[in-house]
């Protein structure tokens, strides 16, 4: 029978069914971070249970460390006490843990990944919502909570009910200065913050890909903003190079048996879905959110929208979100005046994101008054970045460059901004007081959050390269 | 976990939708390994910009500070899976949120904690939340989950809908880990298996 990829991966990983009807899916890669970690130690210890596969589960210091060059424990007090008891619970547990000096430090759904940690067809867990980032590899990704965290560190499995599919079908060619993160906000503007519940979201169609590695995984980043839990792309030749050679990825012959297992992994073509959404992007344009929530999007060209413009279900939250926003109906989104510009967190934060916002501030400086900061997804992104001069083109634009972490995606790590300040931002959620009281939060791409920085205020990247749209 | 079998308490009305995980229970920095959950359920509208308390907010109004049962609108609890969201409400003395729907990892931790997660189709929500207007905490309602109902002043019982397995769960507290590891065996023949069928799944090492 015709299959798709989400079938495959779940009736491969399906170790048994509970009493309650659960089916329990074995968890090939279990990644923990320092906020929720000493709960579940906790918990197996009162109770006295082992952690039962430490060799298959992973840990990460990435929502509480500074960013600030020299850092330690101690840089943001706030998180002390986390850092120390993760990297106790890890070595009591025989965890192998990216500690806050580790080279290899950085966000988790950026290190493991990076690490090959996370391989196609394997499944994955992590108590942060935006797990399925991993998707972009072709990984079955889960962000999970406290107690299904400790659930999967005592059994390594998740008691699921098996979610519906859906297959989101993004076709057309990108125009330039246009990418995943618009593309995303697009669709969750389309179907809504609540439009994938209860699915399993499969992103295919030839913008799919036409997308580097590092884009899959920002689309995938957002698969929760629109309220799906799992999302991911079929993995193809480029997925594999891409790969290829990573630290935790197999190698010589185990490469090449895994490599012919993952080729009949994508979907089979007359595989069915529950449910299908389309996306033509050929003519999208650079998306920035003008509200408190994600589907809160227009186009860079656009206005915020009038009321009667609206679905009148949607009106209440419009208003509490003009008030919020200090935005009024009908005004343009271009031209607002920004105080702050964030370049990071695990949905633009690799390389490449980086480059495409540093090609913008090259031999620029970002306007008076604009404080802005780039915070690389990990450890080894920043490296790479320093390899190639990026630090110094965002340092020379007036750019701070920092450590590897959250940073202001949650403000968990006492980066924020202060009260009232407008701040265009690379990460998933525009929530009120999200990064930091009153902050009004505009979601918006790694090249459009350049293009402000240096605009001081929000900014079309395509009028900064003209001749080149 | 504690068992959810029948609750009878006064229903607190917030009926806008998409009430996110950061409104439930934000982050709340310096606060250290042990969270008092109670104080940061509705962390910021419990208060005024000024820290005071602000009157309007419902859980602050007399008649709703022991509240019980939370009623509310579609996709409640979406964002963040920090279960701080679910643990605050329980902290702060509810066992039921009746909403028109839930965001699914919410749900999820909702179940795993033995809050009730009620939700109401379209017509059975209006005519509840009407109801609980009209009663505006002088009466209680009465959450069944043995026989999937609620009763209360204003109207006839409303019958609600939960699969027979989360039921199951709610009403016997059930350990979830507890439940899981009696199929230890199954896991272990699923390992042997995946050992021959895709062995890099079942080894993680560093090969450099
Ligand atoms: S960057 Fe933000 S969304 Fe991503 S893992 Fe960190 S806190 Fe979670």
């Amino acid at each position: 029978m015709p299959s798709t990829l989400f079938d495959k991966i779940w009736d491969f990983h399906l170790a048994g069914r509970r009493v309650d009807g659960r089916d329990l899916l074995y968890i090939d890669r279990h990644v923990l971070h320092e906020l929720h970690a000493h709960h579940g130690f906790a918990r197996l210890e009162k109770e006295g249970r082992a952690v039962y596969r430490p060799d298959l589960t992973f840990a990460v210091q990435d929502h509480t460390v500074a960013t600030r060059p020299g850092r330690d424990d101690g840089t943001n007090p706030s998180g002390t006490a986390f850092i120390k008891a993760m990297r106790d619970g890890a070595r009591r547990n025989g965890i192998r843990l990216f500690d806050v000096d580790d080279p290899e430090q950085g966000i988790s759904h950026v290190v493991a990944p990076e690490m090959g940690i996370v391989l196609p067809g394997a499944t994955h867990a992590v108590p942060d919502s935006h797990a399925s980032t991993v998707g972009g590899v072709g990984a079955l990704a889960f962000g999970c909570g406290t107690t299904e965290m400790t659930h999967i560190l005592a059994t390594q499995v998740m008691a699921l009910a098996r979610p519906k599919r859906m297959r989101a079908r993004l076709d057309g060619r990108l125009g330039a200065h246009v990418g995943a993160k618009d593309v995303a906000l697009r669709l969750i503007a389309e179907i809504g913050v609540a439009g994938a519940r209860g699915y399993a979201v499969e992103y295919a169609g030839s913008a799919i890909a036409a997308m580097p590695i590092e884009q899959r995984m920002t689309l995938c980043n957002l698969n929760v903003e629109m309220g799906g839990r799992s999302g991911f792309v079929a993995p193809d030749e480029a997925t594999f190079a891409w790969l290829a050679g990573r630290p935790y990825a197999p190698k010589g012959a185990m490469w090449d048996r895994a490599l012919a297992y993952w080729r009949t992994l994508p979907t089979d073509d007359d595989a069915e879905f529950d449910h299908e959404a389309v996306l033509d992007c050929s003519s999208l344009e650079p998306q920035v959110t003008w509200g408190i929530d994600p589907s809160q999007v227009v186009g860079i060209s656009d206005r915020v929208p009038d009321l009667v413009e609206l679905d009148p279900a949607r009106r209440p939250a419009a208003e509490s979100a003009f008030a919020y926003m200090g935005v009024r109906p009908g005004m343009p989104v271009a031209g607002l005046p920004v105080d702050r510009v964030f370049i990071g967190s695990c949905t633009n934060s690799r390389l490449p994101d980086l480059e495409i916002a540093a090609a913008v501030v090259r031999g620029r400086r970002i306007a008076p008054g604009v404080s802005a900061m780039v915070v690389p997804g990990s450890s080894s992104v920043k490296r790479a970045a320093e390899a190639a001069g990026l630090d110094r083109v965002f340092r020379e634009a007036g750019f701070f460059w920092g450590e590897s972490g959250c940073s202001m995606c949650a403000g968990g790590n006492g980066d924020r901004g202060a009260p009232g300040e407008r701040c265009v931002s690379t990460t998933n959620r525009n929530f009120e007081n999200r990064q930091g009281p009153r902050v009004r939060t505009h979601l918006a791409s790694p090249a459009t959050a350049a293009a402000s920085a240096i605009a001081g205020c929000i900014a079309d990247v395509r009028q900064m390269f003209p001749g080149a749209a | 976990m504690q068992p959810f079998t029948t609750y009878t308490g006064i229903a607190a009305p917030m009926l806008s939708d998409d009430i996110n995980t950061d409104q439930i229970a934000p982050v709340m920095h310096g606060r250290g390994l042990q969270e008092d959950y109670k104080t940061t359920l509705f962390y910021r509208a419990r208060r005024r910009p000024d820290g005071s308390e602000n009157p309007d907010f419902v859980l602050n109004k007399p008649r709703f500070r022991n509240a019980g049962i939370l009623v509310t609108g579609n996709n409640f609890g979406a964002g963040s899976s920090r279960e701080s969201a679910v643990w605050s409400m329980l902290a702060g003395g509810i066992r039921c949120i009746v909403a028109r729907s839930f965001a699914d990892i919410y749900r999820e931790n909702c179940l795993q904690n033995g809050l009730l997660p009620v939700v109401l189709a379209s017509e059975a929500a209006d005519a509840f939340a009407a109801r609980v207007l009209a009663a505006d905490g002088a009466a209680p309602f009465t959450v069944d989950l043995v026989r999937q109902r609620i009763s209360g002043p204003g109207g006839a019982d409303i019958m609600f809908e939960i699969t027979a397995a989360d039921r199951m769960r709610l009403m016997e507290g059930l350990d979830d880990i507890g439940l899981t590891l009696k199929h230890i065996d199954e896991i272990a023949n699923w390992e042997r298996r995946a050992a021959a069928a895709q062995p890099w799944l079942q080894t993680a090492r560093d090969g450099r």
